[in-house]
């Protein structure tokens, strides 16, 4: 247990296309959103952590254009640092920031816009320029190998993917907020086109546009405030090896090392009985059983068994992306806050239409670079 | 290991992008555009009048909520003469050397700065505290960029 | 759980303007294998690594998890910091925090640059904004010469005053066998240096550099079992307010004297130019050597020529700048702030060899960037 709470949260809507507004009003928007949530005014907030990506902006110092909207401009001006990689490592800084005991309060904003340029090009460049980028691997590409290989190792099928689809999208239909939503069945997903086999075009995320943001506040301070807190209880991050041939890509070993770590702080020893709530980044289908494997939450191979048995559906034991996750809405580096907003919104009891009842804790899970190589965990909860 | 012939990859990149310009920013530049005027966008908390228009003043964290006119005339606050060749990333092209851009602080109460072209590039002529003016293009040929609807500042 | 935070380990490449022998990864390696090295440490003894560069002099996307095989990562917990020309003394406040959380103990902090492997200028032109600035933007070497034509305006200040702070830094450079640039120069040669950005010529500007710097910080618990004398982190502060380049003033330099507000208070610094020892200065371009000191109330507006004239910052001087050469001699942008902390450090543990300023206590690492953005590090000989 850490001396540090989740106090406020802001999410924009997240669409295909958000033309009337430019990053900073995004930000704003959550920011607003987010103060407004906890109670608080931008004089209560003693540092910032922005979260942006250079190429997603097309913009160098991408941070810049946020500046103002995240209050870094405020008064005398703020304490400011910028991460660059997902938002749940944003959050990760931000606590750290709290828990050195300079800091009260952090206010933790993300934004991109999957709309505004060509996300092929831009995850091609993650690759390495010498040996790798010119074969023109991209993020689905890349991920197609990976599911081929977990399909390979445990006998799975597509139509195991294309379940989690089924029932993501079928969950964002009660998120407001969510880009993509519908009653689709397993014969839709197995019928849309095919982008890289096996990842068809209803199994991978879309590009979204959207913003986000967290207020995070040292035990003092949230202790104090009208609204329940939501503690955060374990946090541990942790990345594999570069090249995808170092590594077997149906092995996440970085996430079971974070999410062990979170645990054993969190004081939890058996994942599934004590977590009443997962929200995972899952940008493919497949990855969502993956990673609920990596986990600890049940054994390689058998979490297609879990799925098929209802066990992760918002009414089962251990309810999985009850918000839809990514594949509801995945703006880059705003799909992992997301995740901790939503586990944030279970445990207060404000996620409406897709609540689990009685939700005390719960994950959330975020993840940077090519094939889940490196993953941030948060347990967070009353 | 000196024996070795070292090789290096070369490659130009080329990504597209398409920036929104946002509410504020579009009704900003279509104003340049059909009507040739700067509008500032004015702070109710502090009143500084801000250019190009924000969501929201970053000292005050309070939304700007007035439009204020501007004139097309101020002064010259800030300048440099760039004199060294590079490539325009917007274009991949070189652009031109030399040129002098610079910051304008506008007549009507602006409070931050527009930065534009100046016309002149002989640094004995230009000094902080000059009056300048804009040049705008022809209306008929204005398209919303700021680059292109103003041709430059001119000093008077 | 919280801890103070030391420095117990420093390393960096021998600076050039182009590393063609290394790839990137390989450059970083070098600089975090120095750290080990220095620090009598094993790349297990490391518990987390910050890494910071800008994403488009090298057109890589997350260099965090790219870099892997060069930062020693490999099944670590690692995070990417970047704020443009500040990104190194971002990141070294980031490896503090990281220790100071008590969440990890031992942090190695990677800055690193490979400016020669892309358009430094046009990449540098896209931090503006890409709607209203990016057409008149020319990078950062104008946009500093903007500042300069304010003060010369208002204070009168010369050209020459401005050149007789490169002769420093140079000076300085030559005891650095690091620093990219050893060879001194003259006022003259200053003044007759290509006039690349009005009143900005090419001898008052910094280098490109292909470069890298790693850091190594730990938490109280284990700083003084790993170290026999850690350099104490006091404080930092960091203020980049400003999203538009319309909005910067000139006049004075506000991000740096907030920054300088806040980081004195909280320790107690009254008196700066009597009180540090020695200060590391992020220093781009000349006449910032003489107008960010009057910011950090050294002297008074206007009065920093003459106190540079009359060798108050030179080695053997009341309060020494850049005693590393600075970032005229140096300039690998993503490791150019964090070289200011691992000087800093070097100073209070006696360890700067030629360029040690005797007797230091209490050492100033600043960074800048992006739209006149300030960071600064005050650490300390004994703990604060």
């Amino acid at each position: 247990m850490l001396d540090a709470a989740i106090i406020g949260v802001g999410q924009t809507s997240y669409e295909a296309e958000k033309k009337g507004y430019n990053f900073a009003e995004m930000v704003y928007e959550a920011t607003d959103q987010a103060l407004n949530d906890a109670g608080l005014t931008m004089d209560d907030i003693d540092n910032v952590v922005s979260v942006s990506n250079d190429f997603f902006d097309g913009r160098t110092i991408s941070c810049m254009a946020v500046m103002d909207a995240s209050g870094a401009s405020h008064n005398d001006g703020k304490n400011v640092s910028t991460v660059e990689g997902d938002g749940t490592f944003g959050a990760f800084y931000g606590l750290m920031r709290i828990l050195a005991g300079v800091y009260k309060t952090t206010l933790v904003v993300v934004h991109s816009k999957g709309s505004e340029s060509n996300p092929s090009l831009i995850y091609n460049s993650m690759f390495d320029y010498i040996y790798t980028k010119s074969t023109g691997l991209d993020h689905i590409s890349s991920s197609a190998l990976q599911a081929r290989r977990y399909m390979n190792r445990y006998g799975l099928g597509e139509e195991d993917f294309a379940r989690v689809a089924v029932k993501n999208l079928g969950n964002a239909q009660k998120n407001s907020r969510a880009h993509r939503k519908g009653s689709y069945t397993v014969s839709d997903v197995m019928g849309s086109t095919m982008l890289a086999d096996p990842i068809k075009e209803l199994d991978a995320a879309p590009a979204s546009d959207g913003a986000a943001a967290i207020v995070l506040g040292h035990k003092v301070v949230a202790e104090k405030l009208g609204k329940k807190p939501v503690w955060v209880k374990g946090a541990a991050h942790c990345c594999d090896a570069y090249n995808l041939g170092d590594r077997d890509l149906s092995d996440v070993n970085a996430l079971a090392d974070a999410a062990q770590r979170a645990y054993a702080m969190a004081g939890i020893e058996d994942p599934f009985n004590e977590i009443d709530v997962v929200e995972l980044y899952e940008q493919f289908s497949f990855q969502e059983l993956l990673y609920l494997e990596a986990m600890g939450f049940c054994r390689r191979g058998e979490a297609a068994s879990l799925l098929q048995e209802g066990v992760t559906a918002l009414s089962g034991a251990l309810p999985v992306n009850p918000s839809g996750g990514c594949l509801g809405a995945h703006p880059v580096l705003v799909a992992g806050m997301a995740r901790l907003i939503e586990a944030v919104l279970q445990v207060r009891g404000e996620a409406g239409s897709y609540q689990v009842p009685g939700a005390k804790n719960a994950l959330a899970h975020g993840v940077n670079g090519p094939c889940g190589q490196s993953h941030c965990v948060l347990v967070v909860g009353e | 290991m000196s024996n070795i012939e070292l090789l290096s990859f070369q490659e130009t990149l080329e990504i597209p992008y398409n920036w929104s310009v946002g509410y504020l920013g579009s009704k900003f530049l279509a104003a340049i555009r059909d009507e040739g005027i700067f509008y500032g966008h004015k702070c109710p908390s502090c009143e500084s009048i801000y250019i190009p228009p924000r969501v929201v003043c970053g000292p005050c964290f309070v939304q700007p909520d007035e439009w204020v006119r501007l004139e097309d005339t101020g002064t010259l606050v800030a300048y440099s003469i760039v004199n060294y060749p590079f490539i325009d990333p917007n274009t991949g092209e070189r652009r031109p050397v030399p040129y002098t851009y610079g910051y304008i602080k506008l007549d009507g109460g602006a409070t931050s700065k527009l930065g534009h072209f100046i016309n002149e590039v002989n640094p004995e002529k230009l000094s902080p505290g000059l009056k300048v003016q804009a040049v705008f293009r022809d209306k008929s040929e204005r398209t919303g960029s700021l680059q292109h609807d103003v041709i430059h500042f001119k000093i008077i | 759980m919280a801890q103070r935070v030391g420095v117990i380990g420093f390393g960096q490449t021998y600076h050039k303007s182009r590393r063609e022998d290394v790839n990137g990864v390989e450059l970083i390696n070098e600089a975090v294998q120095a750290a080990l090295e220095d620090s009598g440490l094993g790349i297990d003894d490391v518990d987390a690594i910050i890494i910071g560069n800008m994403d488009h002099f090298e057109s890589v996307n997350y260099v965090d998890t790219w870099s892997v095989d060069g930062t020693g990562g490999f099944m670590k917990p690692v995070m990417k910091l970047t704020t443009g020309g500040t990104t190194g003394s971002t990141i070294g406040i980031g490896g503090y925090f990281t220790a100071a959380s008590g969440l990890f103990d031992v942090v190695a902090v990677v800055g690193w640059e490979k400016n020669s492997e892309s358009d430094t200028t046009g990449a540098i032109i896209t931090c503006s904004d890409p709607v209203f600035d990016r057409f008149s933007f020319a990078g950062a070497l104008p946009g500093l010469a903007v500042e300069a034509s304010v003060y010369m305006k208002k204070y009168g200040v010369t050209e020459k005053d401005a050149a007789r702070v490169a002769v420093r830094d140079r000076r300085h450079a030559m005891n650095n066998p690091y620093a990219q640039l050893r060879k001194e120069i003259t006022e003259e040669e200053v003044l007759e240096s290509p006039m690349l950005s009005y009143p900005v010529k090419l001898l008052d500007i910094c280098p490109r550099t292909d470069g890298a710097a790693c850091v190594i910080f730990a938490g109280e618990r284990k700083a003084k079992k790993l170290s026999p004398n850690p350099a104490w982190v006091w404080a930092s502060s960091i203020r980049h307010s400003y999203s538009y380049f319309e909005d910067i003033e000139y006049d004075t330099m506000p991000t740096l004297e907030a920054a300088c507000r806040e980081l004195f208070s909280n320790v107690g610094i009254k008196e700066p130019l009597k009180e540090l020892d020695v200060v590391e200065l992020y220093q781009p371009y000349t006449f910032a050597g003489l107008k960010w000191i009057e910011s950090m109330g050294i002297c008074k507006p206007g009065e920093a020529p003459q106190l540079v004239w009359d060798g108050v910052t030179d080695m053997g001087g009341e309060l020494p700048f850049n005693p590393s050469g600075g970032v005229l001699a140096t300039n690998c942008i993503g490791a150019t702030g964090l070289l200011r902390i691992g000087e800093a450090a070097l100073q209070l543990q006696g360890r700067a060899g030629d360029r040690q300023v005797e007797g230091a206590e209490v050492a100033l690492a600043t960074g800048f960037g992006g739209a006149f953005w300030t960071d600064m590090m005050l650490l300390g000989k004994n703990p604060w």
